[in-house]
């Protein structure tokens, strides 16, 4: 669906200072069913349109649920809404995560800051689902302890699967991991050749994470990455978030490693 | 389910029994202090059990925590190199339970075994790497707010 339809702010949660959690029902007939993984173009009028993971589910089935960091002016707009205001949506556009690839393995979500978002429904559906797999587990890395996503709701999944966080910046208070989120790969439980590991988070993150996982004997073909380049059309026309022969908003954003490796080297790319 | 990283994974089997054969089993509490920076290092721990916290020393404040370390890492890497004095302290953020070991031992070790010792050093510099890229990643506040602004 390429033209935006117009979709209702039903609820909104503020995740951090700059980080909130827009839930949207459609005015009209809805978009077709995301998956997770894939991302929406949302328009915040009239100020313009970004693209947004799909970071939930809603109990209708018809809404979005869209996790959004204020960092310009359309997502500032964005995250400004209330409920009872309207934003325009496209999609679904680009690829889900393959959540078959790790069917009777072991699933591992590693996220870095506001990268636990297009995770989240990913683990979510996970955990709804646990005879498909040998084991879940989730390492979070953020930039302090007061920018960590769904604070409650991690300690809710601590108590159904092994949840991992680290912050680089550690508060007064603070009595969890320090350090970059590479080095929990060791601390939850994992058999690496059985292994999907999936990767959210900025790219020299995730680049980072890749490698170890590979070297720990992952393999890169089951290890995913979330990609992000300027999405403009969401329909494989513009160009502009091409990455190499990747045209990302339809042959991504989610890429594995072993197709993902060469590309991320290319600097002009 | 279980992987099996750690610092001695770094060494072949033999290697690890000629250093373990050097260790024994100690435990500390939760807040005990392990070394303070600026000490003489004179032994290391490898962690079992438990979590222990890198940090400074910053006059009237508490100690900044720069990072944590959980079982399988090496606590203490400044007893292989001159001058043989700890860069940063350490404290234990909970019960912990570590081999140690006495360091002039496995120095004189590494000194009468090439072999061992070229391993050690390997495994030792490869927590170095490792701890240096985290570091580096670190200091790029990868997390922040995106340079030049975003949409």
């Amino acid at each position: 669906m390429n033209v935006p339809q117009p979709y209702q702010v039903v609820g909104r949660d503020r995740e951090t200072a700059d980080t909130v959690t827009l839930t949207l029902e459609p005015v009209g007939d809805p978009l077709p069913a995301f998956r997770p993984g894939q991302f929406a173009m949302v328009y915040a009028f009239p100020r313009g349109e970004v693209p947004l993971s799909l970071s939930g589910t809603t109990p209708s089935g018809t809404g979005l649920t869209h996790t959004v960091r204020a960092v310009g002016p359309v997502t500032s707009a964005l995250a400004g809404l209330r409920p009872g205001h309207h934003v325009g949506v496209r999609g679904p556009f680009g690829t889900p995560w393959d959540l078959a690839a790790a069917r009777g393995g072991d699933l591992l979500l590693v996220a870095g800051g506001v990268g636990l978002a297009p995770l989240r429904p990913l683990l979510l559906r996970a955990l709804d689902e646990p005879r498909d797999h040998r084991g879940v587990a989730l390492v979070v890395g953020a930039r302090t302890p007061a920018d960590l996503l769904y604070r409650d709701q991690c300690d809710t999944w601590a108590q159904r699967a092994p949840v991992a966080v680290t912050v680089d910046r550690p508060e007064p208070g603070w009595t969890g991991n320090v350090g970059v989120v590479t080095t929990l790969l060791d601390r939850v439980p994992y058999q690496p050749r059985n292994t999907t590991a999936y990767l959210c988070g900025p790219e020299v993150m995730m680049r980072a994470t890749a490698r170890d996982l590979v070297h720990r004997g992952v393999p890169a073909s089951r290890v995913f990455l979330s990609l992000e380049r300027t999405m403009r059309c969401g329909t494989g026309h513009c160009g502009q978030c091409q990455l190499g022969p990747l045209l990302l908003c339809r042959d991504g954003p989610v890429v594995a490693w072993d197709r993902a490796e060469a590309l991320l080297a290319v600097r002009e790319l | 389910m279980t992987t099996s990283a750690g610092f001695l994974t770094g060494l072949t089997e033999p290697q690890r029994g000629q250093l373990l054969a050097l260790a024994e089993t100690v435990r500390f509490p939760s807040g005990a202090r392990i070394f303070d920076e600026g000490e003489l290092a004179e032994r290391f721990w490898i962690a079992e059990e438990g979590s222990v916290a890198l940090d400074v020393h910053v006059p009237g404040q508490s100690p900044p925590i720069v990072e944590t370390l959980g079982p399988g890492d090496l606590v203490g890497w400044s007893w292989l190199f001159p001058p043989y004095r700890w860069h940063l302290g350490a404290r234990t953020l909970s019960p912990v339970t570590a081999r140690q070991f006495d360091a002039a031992a496995v120095r004189d070790r590494c000194a009468r075994d090439p072999d061992f010792g070229h391993a050690l050093t390997c495994a030792v510099g490869s927590v170095i790497g490792r701890r240096l890229r985290g570091a580096r990643a670190r200091l790029l506040d990868l997390y922040g707010p995106p340079r030049g602004g975003g949409r």
